[in-house]
């Protein structure tokens, strides 16, 4: 647990114990977040599993989903995980740049994805089908948008603990959130593969 | 400009409520002049509200728990009394009236009664006896307890301005969908809910890390003490089980707010999905409610027999085998989601389910006691008169699915009675025991013994009148959430039954009374040694009040029941060769201002007024902001004076030897 | 944190990572836009596909190792465990719901 790049520069002994001692513990609730933030993302891919079909004679997925917007809103999350990935590989390295310039493009692959997710959920209310349309839109555009916050966050997350970068460099702190985030992006990324197998794929076959 | 806000929100459609809310009202303004005419405000800011201290965090806790208490025992003193007088007549509350009763008395029984008193039992005493100086998250568990106190005073406000839920503790709709319940009553119950169920999970998060983390050097999972392994049991179910409230009251919202069709009927709708989503919480919250009651009967059974607890293990196996088995049973609510299973069922297969390891619990206590020389203090009291009360309700469930089946039970008064019978001596009585047992941990002198005992056996008197009467009318077939009846065969079993309440309120008072007797002869009941009851777990080895650190040096620990290994092994107390600095977190007023602003918002969204809500959200991000980037806030106690606060405690004390008294 | 931390210094996890889940995901939305299966086993790979890819991302994404050293581990195994059995629980609740409909 003691980890000599952690602590260096942090007081005296008594403080680099508590220092050490903080961001281990952070790392291990936010271990446990994730976990109950799997749970509503649980229940709210399972509530929707159980409405998929209950359209209401309103339009149903066949009619809303396209095999290739969701592919490309897969494809744009995937490659954001993996920029992500050498992203913390440059923190790793202590190169801030390198780590400036990782975070910034996978902000823009969230960005991308963000924005297929407002166009289409935005066409399909401006096409009569809202989310008060019928139980499986509701629970669609629930699920997604739950999903579309949690990504948000992300991508303000980046944009922040960027500046923090920047500014700061890499200490040790700045470094434990980074990780924290790292978590956070890859988690969504697994969530996003159940929304897909669940929600998008069953929906066209 | 106020959204659905106008002057016809305050309760003038019936006197009674008009009563409530002037009271409630007064209540407040009289707080706020009695602290005025005190001049304590800045004392109370400074040392109480703003203070990340888990005692003092604890202690909010407890006292929002009491407040409650007298809130939600009112409300059953009304229920009580309205079925005593309602046969063949409209009794004296009209319909809508009762229903917001009976509702808000469930909503506040259990969401700010019995969990605020267990979190605050659980901050005042886990970290001590794990041998930490604090929580993981200090500042988070101040806002747990903001945002708890947020949701309570939505319920509390709703007394006044507009009306609460009548659609039952449990919201089921399509009654609590907007068709069938247009006013505000079932925003407010969502948003109370929304706000406090956010609270929980962080709480449980919070003791979570802490017991994994923050146990002094040497002190092994199977070493805790009972109460810290309720705690740690307690809080996983939290964190499992509570989300899927917030799902279930936050798709219930959408459904309102935004018209989409989760529960409703038609459109898509799907109703008993709700009951599924609920009972994947409700299942184990009965649990989290009941766990750390257990673990309070087992330290009080084992410090007042002064003997070890026969069976740890066993103990332990059977905290964690409720938590396990409740969790597997909450999953299958997931997979018979959109199948619709008979949730009334909940309640018979529940019994069957605890009975075994609470069975090995209690056969442990009984034990512990036999072999041990068992002082019948008021802690105790209350431990006995849950495990006789318990044992009782256990034979007459067993009794009861041996009686011809075939006779529906659900939905009637049996329910209720049995409810109460889990949740009054399963858990009420044990955060009563734990209140009275801490009591001077806390603040360094005891609850006064006699109006303790008195207040113990109004309790339990009136406890047995309340609800045995409601057992037999549940045979006779009398439906719960009744508020008027023409059965006249049913009256004089409600008398009896509106006796008990007195009793009851007797209890309450006694309470009361207690603590400001208490308060009053403080002087002679003091505790000079920090170990009032000679006790055995580490929370007795801090002084009482305990230091801002608790412990000066962090112990080590070898072995179940450390205190009392110490105390034989002639170390307890001892002056440790050097002090080190100590740090400690800074106190912090984001709390506070993230549990106003979520009530603002919370508010806002109810009454639709949206200017206001968007000052709430804004407000809360701002408090979470103000806090999320900062590294550190910590101050750094040097040795010199937690040397010099030592001193002092150690001089005014000297702790008693490990035999029995 | 130790462990995490090795790991993390090369991109080599990330890149294989990357062309496993790159596969994982082609397959099913091929199965799907060919219609080459029927609609029953389409199900079983997409689901198949799905737990797999989960797999592949906790262990390259967020490096979880099978051998659990410290707290932390552990509590991110239990994570994993979670997950997977959620992913399943609502994947088997699809299941079921097809054959009920269909
Ligand atoms: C202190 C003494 C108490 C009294 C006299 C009392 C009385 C009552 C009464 C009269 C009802 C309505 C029964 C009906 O629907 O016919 C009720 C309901 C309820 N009470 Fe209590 N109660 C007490 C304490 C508690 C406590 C401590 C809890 C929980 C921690 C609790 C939880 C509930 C719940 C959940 C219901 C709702 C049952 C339903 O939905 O019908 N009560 N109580
Ligand atoms: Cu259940």
């Amino acid at each position: 647990m003691t980890d000599g790049a952690v602590t260096a520069g942090i007081g005296d002994q008594i403080e680099a114990e508590a220092a050490n001692r903080a961001i281990d513990e952070r790392a291990y609730g936010f271990w446990i977040y994730l976990m109950s933030d799997a749970i509503i993302f649980a229940l709210l891919l399972a509530t929707f599993a159980v409405m998929s079909h209950s359209t209401a004679d309103g339009p149903s997925s066949h009619a809303l989903f396209r095999l290739s917007h969701a592919f490309a809103k897969t494809m744009l999350l995937l490659a954001s995980s993996t920029t992500f990935g050498f992203a913390s590989v440059a923190i790793a390295a202590e190169q801030c740049r390198r780590t400036l310039a990782w975070l910034s493009v996978t902000f823009l692959f969230g960005l991308g994805f963000i924005a297929m997710e407002i166009s289409e959920f935005h066409a399909m209310a401006v096409a009569g089908a809202g989310p008060w349309r019928s139980g499986f839109l509701s629970a669609l555009f629930t699920l997604n948008g739950t999903y579309g916050a949690h990504v948000s966050v992300g991508l303000i997350l980046i944009v922040v603990l960027g500046c923090e970068v920047a500014r700061r460099g890499l200490n040790p702190f700045v470094v434990s959130r980074l990780r924290r985030l790292g978590l956070f992006w890859h988690f969504l990324d697994i969530v996003w593969i159940a929304i897909f197998s669940i929600v998008y794929l069953p929906g066209l076959i | 400009m106020l959204g659905k806000l106008t002057i016809d929100a305050l309760p003038f459609y019936s006197g009674i409520a008009m009563t409530g809310a002037l009271i409630s009202v007064l209540g407040l303004l009289g707080a706020v002049a009695l602290i005025t005419w005190l001049g304590q405000w800045r004392y109370l800011w400074t040392e109480w509200l703003r203070s990340l201290d888990h005692k003092k965090i604890g202690v909010m806790y407890v006292t929002l728990a009491l407040i409650m208490l007298v809130r939600g025992f009112v409300d059953a003193l009304m229920m009580r009394t309205q079925q005593a007088v309602a046969l063949d007549s409209h009794g004296y509350l009209p319909p809508d009236h009762f229903d917001q009763i009976f509702t808000s008395h469930a909503t506040i029984m259990i969401f700010f009664v019995a969990m605020p008193f267990l979190v605050g039992l659980f901050n005042v005493i886990v970290p001590q006896q794990i041998g930490a100086r604090d929580m993981a998250f200090p500042f988070m568990n101040s806002v747990s307890l903001w945002l708890t106190a947020a949701g309570a005073a939505l319920v509390m406000v709703s007394l006044v301005i507009g009306k609460f839920s009548t659609a039952g503790w449990n919201a089921y709709p399509p009654y609590s969908e907007a068709q069938l319940s247009p006013g505000v009553g079932v925003d407010y119950w969502i948003w109370a809910i929304l706000v406090s169920s956010v609270g929980s999970i962080l709480t449980g998060l919070n003791f979570l890390v802490t017991i994994i983390k923050r146990r002094a050097p040497g002190m092994r999972l199977m070493m805790m003490p009972q109460f810290t392994w309720a705690a740690l049991c307690t809080s996983v179910l939290i964190v499992f089980a509570f989300p899927a409230l917030t799902v279930a009251a936050a798709l219930l919202g959408l459904d309102r707010y935004l018209g989409m069709h989760f529960f409703t009927n038609g459109d898509g709708g799907n109703l008993t999905n709700y009951i599924e989503l609920f009972w994947i919480w409700g299942h184990p919250e009965v649990y989290i409610l009941i766990l750390p009651a257990f673990g309070v009967y087992s330290e009080v059974v084992a410090t007042f027999s002064g003997r070890r607890l026969f069976g740890y293990e066993s103990l332990v196996y059977s905290t964690a085998a409720i938590a396990v088995l409740s969790l597997g049973v909450c999953l299958h609510h997931f997979f018979t989601l959109g199948a619709g299973s008979d949730v009334n069922a909940f309640f018979g297969r529940m019994a069957p389910l605890i009975a075994v390891p609470t069975g090995v619990t209690i056969f442990d206590w009984l034990l512990t006691m036999y072999r041990g020389r068992v002082r019948l203090s008021v802690p105790m009291l209350f431990t006995l008169g849950f495990i006789v009360t318990f044992v009782i309700g256990g034979m007459t469930g067993v009794l009861l699915t041996l009686a011809p089946a075939g006779r529906p039970m659900h939905d009637t008064t049996f329910l209720v009675a049995h409810f109460h019978n889990m949740m009054i001596p399963g858990a009420l009585f044990g955060y009563l025991a734990g209140y009275q047992y801490w009591f001077p941990k806390a603040f360094g002198f005891r609850l006064d013994d006699k109006w303790g005992r008195r207040a113990f056996w109004a309790w339990i008197i009136g406890f047995y009148l309340a609800f045995v009467p409601l057992y037999i009318l549940g045979f006779m077939g009398m439906p719960q959430r009744l508020e008027r009846y023409d059965v006249a065969g049913w009256q004089p079993y409600l008398i009896v039954a509106e006796l008990g309440a007195v009793f009851i309120l007797c209890g309450v008072v006694f309470l009361a009374v207690q603590l400001a007797v208490s308060i009053r002869g403080r002087a002679g009941l003091v505790v000079s040694t920090g170990d009032p009851w000679n006790g055995r777990t580490l929370e007795w080895a801090t002084a009482s009040p305990p230091a801002v650190y608790n412990f000066a040096v962090v112990p080590h620990v070898h072995g179940i029941d450390a205190w009392w290994d110490m105390k034989q092994a002639g170390t307890a107390g001892r002056a440790p060769a050097r002090f080190r600095d100590i740090i400690m977190s800074d106190d912090s007023s984001a709390g506070v201002a993230l549990g106003a602003m979520a009530f603002v918002f919370a508010f806002a969204m109810v009454w639709q007024i949206w200017w206001l809500a968007a000052i709430g959200g804004i407000g809360v991000s701002g408090a979470v902001l103000s806090r999320a980037f900062r590294d550190r806030d910590e101050h750094r106690i040097p040795a010199s004076q937690v040397e010099a606060t030592e001193h002092r405690h150690l001089t005014a004390a000297v702790p008693t030897s490990g035999t029995p008294t | 944190m130790a462990p995490q931390r090795r790991t993390n210094v090369t991109p080599k996890p990330y890149l294989i990572g990357v062309v496993l889940a790159l596969v994982l995901t082609v397959i099913p939305f091929g199965v799907v836009a060919s219609r080459a299966l029927p609609p029953k086993q389409i199900f079983v790979v997409i689901g198949a596909a799905a737990i797999v890819q989960i797999v592949v991302h906790l262990r390259f994404f967020l490096h979880l190792e099978l051998k659990p050293s410290s707290p932390n581990q552990r509590i991110a195994l239990c994570f994993a465990v979670v997950l997977l059995m959620l992913a399943g629980g609502t994947l088997w609740i699809m299941f079921n719901l097809h054959d009920r409909t269909m």
